[in-house]
């Protein structure tokens, strides 16, 4: 149960972010949209009914390590293109649309708006 | 014979991604880096010839490496269809890599390095048994994607980049959620043990999530729209690279899963059927307001996907075989239409219809590799399959 909220916490928090408009914004908004995905698929080993896999104890009632390598294998990817995605955010000209439509009227603000 | 060629798929993968790593390493103006790039491409399309040689007749390949037993090895294998787009796509690759050495585009750094890397993941995707390594020999094709998109896009102007690799990003997460669903109630992704799986209401839901996924990545109306703006800023031969490979692998894997999961449920088909009409006809319209040929031939390429589906969403052997074929006949003659468009992009410094009047007259070789291109873009020429 703990793990179904947490999954659903992370995306919706994930996907708000998301659709924001500032870059680190959405660099965010992936960065928990992949970890709810990674405790998805920790679920769906039946971590709830299975016990840490310790030598010589039950095993019936071990973890499946394959989700668990699945989760390694997907944070490694994510972690990657977070870096690529997080330096399409400081590279280039602010050619992106990010500021809000106060901040085009407003000099000051949408001067901090490219900066960010 | 053939158990030394299964033993031997691994390195459809492995090799690309060895020599790329060694192209990374020797400077770019090296007399090794054309040759060793092209020579890979060249040996990667003769293997997959051939594998398809080999399972023209049916056959199937498969290969656990390192000799694990199934399901806890990486297995790989080869039919006739993931042999077919294999050989199709590396001689898009060759073609375009031949299109690069020509515009210098290969001379810029890593470029010929990230192709190989490109190949080694598109091997892979088409060559894995596993839903689970099919996203991650995804992710392998798509990063070196960003590193061509981003190093050969003009200068300073990356929004299509953050665009492509956001949307990507978000389509790959979204697939990985409906492979992780498809482990909870299966407790497999191998696509050989998940035959006919789709029979089961909470698996078919799973998997539709993950076929969602896909549709984003082929293009599919309407999340069609971000390809026409991420595929116009790369660079030409990058475009015709990406649109022979990447939408063609999302592609695929909407076939295979189809095929294998779904078993071709006509509920499920009439899904695909329906986005599949309406991506073909929103494409060809959306072709009709551009005036930029790049962009004509994109929304083209979009309408091309929605024939390619319907050809599996009819799931009959005559819908299936028409698909294909069209689905070969289009990354070739797609690839060759981008090529030819780039060509004239490249000498005359723009794409628009309205600027380039008069090519007829002044390129007498492009005109007559646009027009046959052009004429063999509808599916006229397979077209007599569906009837």
């Amino acid at each position: 149960m703990s793990l179904a909220l947490s999954v659903g916490l992370l995306a919706a928090a994930g996907v708000y972010l998301v659709l924001q408009r500032g870059m680190i914004r959405i660099i965010l908004g992936f960065v928990l949209l992949t970890h709810a995905v990674n405790l998805l698929i920790i679920a769906a080993g039946g971590s709830a009914r299975r016990e840490a896999p310790f030598i010589g104890g039950e095993t019936s009632i071990a973890a499946d390590p394959l989700p668990q390598a699945f989760v390694l294998t997907a944070i490694v990817i994510a972690f990657a293109i977070t870096v690529v995605l997080a330096t399409l955010a400081i590279a280039g000209r602010g050619d992106d649309d990010t500021e809000s439509e106060q901040a085009e009227n407003d000099p000051e603000v949408s001067k901090r708006g490219e900066s960010a | 014979m053939i158990g030394i060629l299964e033993a031997l798929m691994p390195l459809f993968v492995g090799a690309p991604l060895m020599l790329g790593a060694v192209l990374f390493v020797i400077s770019n103006r090296h007399p090794l880096q054309p040759i060793i790039g092209l020579g890979t491409l060249l040996a990667l399309l003769a293997g997959s010839g051939v594998l398809l040689a080999v399972t023209f007749d049916g056959t199937v390949l498969s290969h656990q490496i390192g000799l694990w037993p199934g399901g806890i090895a990486i297995a790989f294998v080869a039919d006739s269809f993931s042999s077919l787009i294999l050989t199709a796509g590396a001689v898009v690759a060759v073609i375009s890599f031949l299109y690069m050495m020509a515009s210098g585009e290969s001379q810029s750094p890593a470029i010929p390095a990230l192709v190989l890397v490109l190949m080694g993941g598109v091997s892979g995707a088409l060559l894995t048994a596993d839903l689970f390594n099919l996203f991650v020999f995804i992710e392998v094709m798509l990063l070196p994607s960003y590193g061509l998109l981003i190093f050969l896009s003009r200068r300073g102007e990356l929004s299509a980049s953050r665009l492509y690799v956001v949307v990507n990003l978000l389509a790959s997460t979204l697939f990985l959620a409906g492979v992780g669903l498809i482990y909870a109630i299966q407790g497999t992704v191998n696509m050989a043990a998940l035959a006919g799986a789709g029979e089961d209401p909470a698996t078919a839901i799973a998997t539709a999530v993950s076929l969602a996924a896909i549709a984003v990545k082929a293009a599919v109306f309407p999340v069609h729209g971000w390809l026409a703006r991420t595929y116009a800023a790369a660079s030409p031969a990058v475009a015709a690279l990406f649109s022979g490979l990447h939408t063609k692998i999302a592609v695929y894997v909407v076939y295979r899963i189809s095929a294998v999961i779904f078993e071709g449920q006509s509920a499920w088909m009439l899904a695909i059927l329906i986005f599949a009409s309406l991506t073909l006809v929103i494409g060809a319209f959306a072709a009709l307001g551009e005036n930029n040929m790049r962009s004509l031939m994109i929304f083209q390429m979009v309408s091309g996907i929605g024939f390619i589906l319907v050809g599996i969403s009819l799931f009959t052997p005559l819908g299936l075989t028409s698909g294909i074929a069209y689905m070969v006949h289009h990354m070739i003659v797609m690839g060759a239409l981008l090529l030819t468009v780039s060509a004239i992009e490249h000498t005359y410094g723009t794409g628009r219809l309205d600027q380039v009047s008069g090519l007829r007259t002044r390129e007498k070789f492009v005109t007559a590799a646009f027009v046959i291109g052009s004429l063999s873009c509808r599916p006229s020429s397979v077209f007599w399959v569906y009837r």
